[in-house]
């Protein structure tokens, strides 16, 4: 038996951009994540899947919709609440190069939380906590009062990860952490979350526009488009049976390493621009770059079905 | 390739005895040789190794030293006249000469010395101050409070600088506090608006989201996070709106709206030494001199500072 431990319910986040017109930047979003599996979010830039990661930790405040962490609704709480949740959420950022403050020591990044929290009794107590926290990412204790600019990009994301496993949270939500990385250290990266998600019982929202990576560490994977989710299933199922055709555009321009294979792969190809999330017009967001778009899909919004084993889809022309 | 050779471009025969293999060390490539600094410990060491700033600061120094020590040294006071020596050219008894009442010049200049540079320090410091608050605040939290302060400014701006200034004077006559306070009711609102900019640059930094997410409050990240980011630059920009009080107060002085005998300034001295510059140049041309030099000094440091500051020009 798995438990829910997040459940998110029609997650709505818009932006004012000024002279009255809103961005949906997510606009009824519905997953849930089971403790200790990992959900992987993918879209292409600009579909709201940042967006989606930070309105669950509450650095923007949700319009509307459900996110029930534990059981329990967390989309409306007070800022002490949020405070207390922090413990328990944690956050991986994408440019290690920017969510790293470059006047404080790396010991003071990863101590930062113990100290607001008071985790610690004592200095020395946070300085050993900080120390094995810097061995578990692989960095050792001389790093500690090394600055953030002293670093390589992996070594940073490292301190990055050291500093949300600091508060020993439950949950994680890695928004891109390896897409600013080179692939070398992006697969030493990504071993290095699984192991922990295997020792600590972690559980992850992990955001990337890398579907092979995606497919890697996710056991299920959600696919967002313009702020919807447009497909969403086990990972194996979405990428064996992908059944909405932006999905199916997705994973055909997956490179594989295989020249004959590429040779007779003919992909699929999707034309035309992302239209705006600003003001976005009814119906099926996909629309105008789908082949198979018909009349119904540009007056009716689609909305997800379940097609069989937890695999949603919201496509007119999918049938359950 | 074979065993047996690899020939080179140069025809080099490279066997493959020639190759030993290096026993793998752990990490090597992550060793960090650099010794650790500090962001300001690194500053000082760039200002030590830069010769305009080391010049420029001492210079500063000098002078700030001579406004302290000389009228205590000096056997003249500055405000005592002697109708015998009135006009005196510098001689061995007065250094800079004495004035048309007959005080020493010597005295006089250090005394508006002090004056001049108390109206400089002040003059960029208070604005300042006043500017990183409530920049700070408007940029931070934005809203109605951003609304507020951003139009207040807009207004302010529109009024000139000389009107405020006048009024100032008027109201609480003509001492070196209404001066500084006079600088700072029209000077904060710059800073104002470039801290606002700033401030909301970093709100959305990722390191400040980060610091939120571990749990931070609002005053945490404001102190700890934006304002350490934000600080270098105002303090390149307190370093070089120092010669522009002092210049400011010069000539306030000089069109008779500052400081008033017996008191004194540089800006007073000159303004006093102008009217005989014909017959009686030093008059002029010391307390001149002195003005040049110290603002041409806080300009050089100010560069300086900011090039040590910049954390790009890091190495």
């Amino acid at each position: 038996m798995s438990e829910i431990l997040l459940e998110v319910q029609n997650l709505k986040k818009y932006f004012n951009v000024g002279k009255g017109q809103t961005l949906k930047a997510v606009d009824g979003v519905s997953f849930q994540i089971e403790r200790g599996k990992t959900l992987g979010l993918v879209g292409e830039s600009g579909c709201g899947k940042t967006t989606v990661g930070r309105t669950l930790l509450r650095i923007y405040e949700p319009d509307g919709g459900k996110i029930l962490f534990d059981g329990k609704d967390i989309s409306r709480i007070r800022r002490t609440e949020a405070k207390a949740l922090t413990r328990r959420m944690q956050m991986v950022f994408q440019d290690p190069y920017a969510s790293l403050n470059p006047f404080f020591t790396v010991g003071e990044i990863v101590g930062e939380g113990l100290k607001i929290h008071k985790l610690c009794a004592n200095e020395k107590e946070r300085q050993e906590r900080v120390y094995e926290l810097l061995q578990m990412v692989g960095l050792n204790k001389d790093h500690a009062n090394r600055f953030p600019h002293e670093f390589s990009g992996g070594q940073r994301q490292r301190v990055g990860i050291a500093r949300a496993l600091a508060l020993n949270p439950d949950f994680i939500v890695c928004d891109e952490p390896i897409s600013a990385l080179d692939v070398s250290i992006q697969a030493q990266v990504v071993n290095m979350l699984m192991k922990f998600q295997q020792d600590m019982g972690l559980t992850y929202l992990f955001i990337a526009h890398d579907l092979s990576m995606v497919r890697h560490i996710a056991d299920q994977t959600a696919v967002m488009y313009l702020g919807t989710m447009v497909e969403y299933g086990n990972t194996k199922e979405v990428y064996s049976n992908p059944l909405h055709p932006y999905t199916q555009g997705l994973l055909s321009a997956v490179p594989v390493a295989d020249p004959d294979y590429e040779k007779a792969h003919q992909r699929i190809p999707m034309d035309g621009e992302v239209p705006s999330p600003v003001n976005p017009k009814p119906g099926c967001r996909f629309c105008a770059r789908c082949r198979n778009a018909t009349d119904v899909c540009r007056s009716e919004t689609p909305q997800l079905k379940d097609v069989g084993a937890g695999h949603k889809v919201a496509c007119h022309h999918v049938q359950s | 390739m074979t065993n047996s050779g690899i020939s080179g471009v140069s025809g080099v025969e490279l066997k493959q005895e020639d190759f030993v293999r290096l026993p793998k060390e752990r990490n090597l490539s992550d060793a960090i040789v650099r010794p650790s600094v500090s962001y300001w410990s690194d500053v000082f060491r760039r200002i030590r190794s830069d010769k305009v700033a080391v010049m420029s600061l001492g210079i500063i120094c000098i002078i700030s030293l001579f406004a302290i020590f000389a009228p205590i040294l000096c056997p003249y006071e500055y405000e005592t006249t002697d109708l015998l020596h009135t006009n005196l050219a510098p001689c061995r008894e007065h250094w800079f000469g004495t004035d048309s009442l007959g005080r020493d010049q010597w005295a006089r200049v250090w005394i508006g010395a002090r004056t001049s540079l108390l109206i400089g320090l002040g003059g960029a410091i208070v604005p300042q101050v006043i500017g990183i608050f409530l920049g700070g605040l408007s940029g931070y939290f934005g809203g109605w409070v951003d609304m507020l302060i951003m139009r207040i400014i807009d207004v302010g701006v529109c009024i000139p600088s000389l009107v405020y200034v006048t009024l100032i004077m008027l109201w609480l006559g003509s001492g070196p506090a209404a001066i500084i306070l006079a600088i700072a009711i029209t000077g904060w609102m710059d800073s104002a608006r470039v801290v606002r900019g700033r401030m909301l640059q970093f709100k959305n930094r990722e390191f400040v989201l980060a610091a939120s997410t571990q749990g931070a409050g609002s005053l945490r990240i404001i102190f700890r996070h934006i304002l350490p980011n934000i600080l270098g630059q105002q303090v390149v920009s307190v370093s070089s709106a120092i010669p522009g009080a002092i210049f400011l107060e010069a000539y306030l002085s000089f069109i008779g709206l500052g400081i008033k005998s017996p008191m004194t300034s540089w800006g007073q001295l000159c303004q006093v030494g102008a009217s005989f510059y014909r017959l009686y140049p030093y008059q002029l041309f010391i307390p001149g001199l002195l003005i040049s030099i110290t603002i041409l000094a806080f300009y050089l440091f100010g560069n300086c500072l900011r090039d040590a500051l910049d954390p790009h020009l890091r190495d």
